[in-house]
């Protein structure tokens, strides 16, 4: 008896695997509010059932009794009390979604680009897979996202969290696995014909055989990224104007990514992926202060993956890379 | 009968059922042509049901090729269409029309007292509208569907799909013309047409509800047409609106879309509460509890339900603040909610509670309708959002809104006012039957679909991992017997109208204007014009028995 009933919950588990803190957090959260549910869905029922039996119509031409006194009380009673119940459901929900939109300092900083139909995931060490993001345990993992054409979803079911994968923009997902496994990946926003098989893992290793991966000579990709973003920083010629030199045409971009930069206009921004990232594809909208808008658009002429390679490289350009010119 | 005038018009024999609206005149032409709200409603109940069997084939559609893991029935991008079909027809074509169009059409005039709608040639033209813009996505359905789901968004729709969105989006866009146009007949009707003495405070809750659906109508549905034009100004003329790659915003699109049809959600959903609060007076006989308060919090929730859209959106990369901000809101409809709930669940209380069909649709629809309306609560909570957004969660979640109460609402107001519309009665035993069957049905088809999606099925998958199989299984067995449940009423309502016994005037001793007509009603409505002494759902121990007999037509009053 019990055997094939086990049987039957191994192939059809009623609860997705755990393998975050926050996963946990999220269903805390959820059966708590089932428990809500379950209680006044039961209530009305329960009420309903009751009813119907006593106030069974007894003789045709029966009627209802209409109740006495001030029934303003209990009026008040159901507007207050399912208020204050989903204030704070609220409350809590919004806690989590906070939490889940802020990553932890010193997060893994990974990249990943969606495109019909398949997820290109780049590791910090320049290592490329694709439809397999491999991450050590215990340590958080920040996903900077965006499409190469239509909108789609990251979502990892085991860590409770998704965010849509949007072209034109950088979107940012974030967890901390805590349990060694594999997962689903799925693709959980609509993007065309093989949407069910823009589907993956997401593998999680104990630290040291994610250095061994890294190390090793799985997923695709032969050179990192950030020589790759060198390489088109000098075939799309960004080097005739961006110079390591205070002579330049253009902003110095040795020691730029994470400072703030002014504009000619007085606003000011930090200088993050989504900034680099409207540099080059629509130069005009924010001009540094000091510098004419003479760059072209590079809109059309490189991938997503193109512009992730020279965020990179950007990013790894130090300050004292240059012999002692930068300001 | 004393309904006997002197002038019957030359037609055979009219002794023995009378003169009514269906007996009237004859003939194709009297129908296509007809400015009689009582017919248009019977032109929307013909082509709203049309559209509910091609709906209701493409679910069965998809049920099946979901039993199985694999994509073994049909190719990906059948199945694409499948359920963008499905959708399409089943919101801008059954329900969005399904209680306006027929149950409100038919029975707002006639609930107030009035000849017929404020404007009777723009109500036949309401349908006429309908019609075509049906026609128009019945041709994209044929010549190959669309695959872009229901929602369109951009910018699949605009640069990446080839399929018809063009053909189906100009068939919403016309479709929605009707719908603003039957709004604001309603809403004229309900201000300038009530009969002497019926007041705001003695209107049937009914007319509360469409009054506030029609609101919505008319407020909304011009965003929609706004949206679809911006969609066409894209994608055949490439203006960058929504493609990023010619300078749009795709996230823009959605709050275009949302702020329309989450709206959209309440015009679905509110008409059937109004069914819902008519059919429990009725059969507990009993004014509804907290009157006052069901019918404004109709109101609360058309005016709410403009300022949730944004909950469409919680994983788009919006500001976590906006998130915020909307999920609060969202929280805020289910007051409304709630207070429409309790006060049902109490007007029971001491009522004299018959089981008669309608009744057990109604009481369906409150059990259904918390449970859909709480595991919103639960979507609109940020936090379990993350996980269970874009799954099979908020599939069965909109279902059970959807069909648990809209459609349970539906079936129930067309069983109680079927002896009026057709002057017939339908078994009883079959329609008993047939509500439990469709309310096992539908169960056992959308719970296991928010077990689905917790476990992280995403929607609008084609295939999925074996370990989803069981309850797929359990989901489309469901579906079987929820389409069975739908099966026996069609045939029995089509059989009683040939072969159904005559229905009195007022079959259930209910109170209501409506019930003071003979059944069916005659072509003007009413013999007098009635005057309204008494407040809505009074029911004493004379006037039940008083209701109960047959001809006792003219002469009902309460002091």
């Amino acid at each position: 008896m019990t055997q094939p009933l086990h049987g039957f919950l191994r192939d059809a588990p009623l609860f997705p695997p755990r393998a975050s803190e926050m996963a946990r957090d999220i269903d805390f959260l959820f059966f708590s509010t089932l428990g809500v549910l379950i209680f006044f869905s039961t209530l009305i029922a329960s009420l309903i059932f009751y009813f119907m039996v006593r106030y069974h119509r007894r003789s045709p031409n029966q009627v209802g009794r209409q109740p006495q006194g001030n029934t303003m009380l209990l009026e008040t009673a159901w507007i207050i009390v399912p208020l204050i119940l989903t204030l704070a459901i609220f409350t809590w929900g919004a806690q989590i979604y906070f939490a889940a939109a802020r990553p932890p300092a010193g997060a893994m900083q990974f990249y990943v680009v969606g495109k019909q139909w398949m997820w290109k995931i780049e590791h910090p060490s320049g290592k490329r897979e694709i439809n397999e993001l491999h991450v050590p345990r215990g340590q958080a993992v920040k996903l900077r996202m965006t499409s190469e054409d239509v909108i789609h979803s990251f979502y990892v079911p085991a860590m409770r969290v998704k965010a849509d994968v949007i072209p034109g923009k950088y979107t940012m997902l974030w967890f901390k696995p805590d349990t060694v496994g594999t997962y689903h990946l799925f693709c959980s926003q609509y993007c065309g014909a093989e949407h069910s098989h823009m589907v993956g893992r997401v593998v999680v290793m104990e630290p040291t055989d994610y250095e061994l991966f890294i190390a090793g000579a799985g997923g695709t990709g032969g050179t990192s990224s950030v020589a790759s973003g060198e390489e088109l920083f000098v075939t799309k010629s960004c080097n005739t104007c961006h110079r390591p030199d205070t002579t330049a045409r253009a902003p110095m971009l040795w020691g730029l990514f994470g400072k703030t930069v002014a504009f000619h206009d007085g606003r000011t921004t930090v200088a993050d992926e989504a900034y680099i990232r409207e540099s080059i594809l629509n130069p005009a909208a924010k001009v540094v202060s000091g510098y004419q808008p003479i760059m072209p658009t590079y809109r059309g002429q490189l991938s997503e993956e193109e512009i992730i390679q020279l965020i990179r490289y950007i990013q790894s350009l130090k300050p004292n890379a240059v012999d002692g010119q930068v300001r | 009968m004393s309904t006997q005038t002197e002038f019957v018009i030359p037609v055979e024999e009219a002794p023995e059922p009378g003169d009514h609206y269906l007996n009237h005149t004859f003939g194709l032409a009297s129908w296509l042509l007809t400015k009689d709200h009582k017919r248009i409603a019977i032109l929307y109940l013909i082509s709203i049901s049309f559209f509910f069997v091609l709906g209701g084939l493409m679910a069965v559609l998809i049920r099946l090729e979901l039993t199985t893991p694999e994509g073994d029935l049909v190719q990906p991008d059948i199945y694409n269409r499948l359920f963008t079909m499905h959708g399409v027809l089943m919101i801008f074509f059954f329900l969005i029309p399904a209680i306006p169009g027929v149950l409100g059409n038919f029975l707002i005039p006639l609930m107030i007292g009035a000849k017929d709608l404020a404007f009777p040639k723009i109500n036949l033209l309401s349908w006429y509208i309908y019609v075509i813009g049906g026609l128009f996505t019945f041709y994209a359905l044929v010549s190959g569907g669309v695959d872009t789901g229901w929602t369109f968004y951009a910018p699949l729709s605009t640069t990446f799909t080839s399929t018809h969105v063009m053909a189906v989006a100009l068939g919403i866009f016309i479709a929605g013309f009707s719908s603003i146009l039957t709004g604001l007949n309603f809403v004229v009707t309900i201000h300038r047409m009530r009969a002497p003495g019926m007041t705001w405070s003695r209107l049937p809750l009914f007319v509360w509800a469409h009054y506030a659906t029609s609101i919505i109508q008319i407020l909304g549905t011009p965003v929609i047409a706004i949206t679809i034009l911006l969609l066409a100004a894209e994608r055949l003329f490439h203006v960058g609106i929504f493609d990023p790659k010619v300078g749009g915003d795709p996230v823009l699109f959605q709050h275009f879309f949302w702020f329309y049809s989450h709206p959209a959600v309440y015009i679905m959903i509110l008409p059937s509460m109004g069914v819902v609060s008519e059919l429990i007076a009725a059969f507990a006989r009993k004014k509804v509890f907290g009157y006052h308060f069901v019918a404004f919090s109709s109101i609360a929730i058309a005016v709410l339900g403009f300022l949730v859209w944004a909950h469409h959106m919680f994983v788009a990369g919006i500001s976590v603040y906006a998130a915020a901000v909307f999920s609060v809101l969202s929280m805020l409809v289910a007051i409304p909610s709630a207070i429409k709930v309790f006060n049902w669940t109490t007007t029971l209380y001491k009522g004299s509670i018959s089981w008669e069909t309608p009744m057990l649709y109604a009481l369906g629809f409150i059990g259904l309708f918390t449970i859909g309306g709480l595991t919103g609560v639960m979507l609109a909570t940020l936090g379990i959002d993350l996980h269970v957004h874009d799954t099979y969660f908020i599939v069965a979640h909109f279902h059970y809104i959807m069909v648990g109460g809209a459609i349970m609402g539906y079936m129930g107001g067309l069983h109680y006012w079927w002896p009026k519309i057709t002057g017939k009665l339908y078994p009883k035993f079959w329609s008993t039957v047939s509500a439990l069957i469709i309310f096992v049905g539908f169960n056992v088809t959308f719970f296991p679909q928010f077990i689905l999606g917790y476990l992280g099925m995403p929607r609008r998958y084609h295939t999925y991992p074996a370990e989803f199989q069981v309850l797929n299984v359990m989901s489309s067995a469901g579906a079987t017997v929820l389409g069975l449940g739908y099966l026996i009423p069609a045939i029995y309502l089509i059989w009683s109208m040939r072969y159904g016994k005559d229905a009195s005037d007022n079959p259930w001793g209910a109170v209501g204007l409506e019930w003071e007509t003979s059944s069916p009603p005659p072509v003007e409505n009413f013999e007098t014009p009635p005057v309204v002494t008494w407040e809505a759902y009074e029911y004493h121990e004379s006037t039940a028995m008083h209701s109960l007999a047959p001809s006792s037509r003219g002469s009902y009053r309460v002091g």
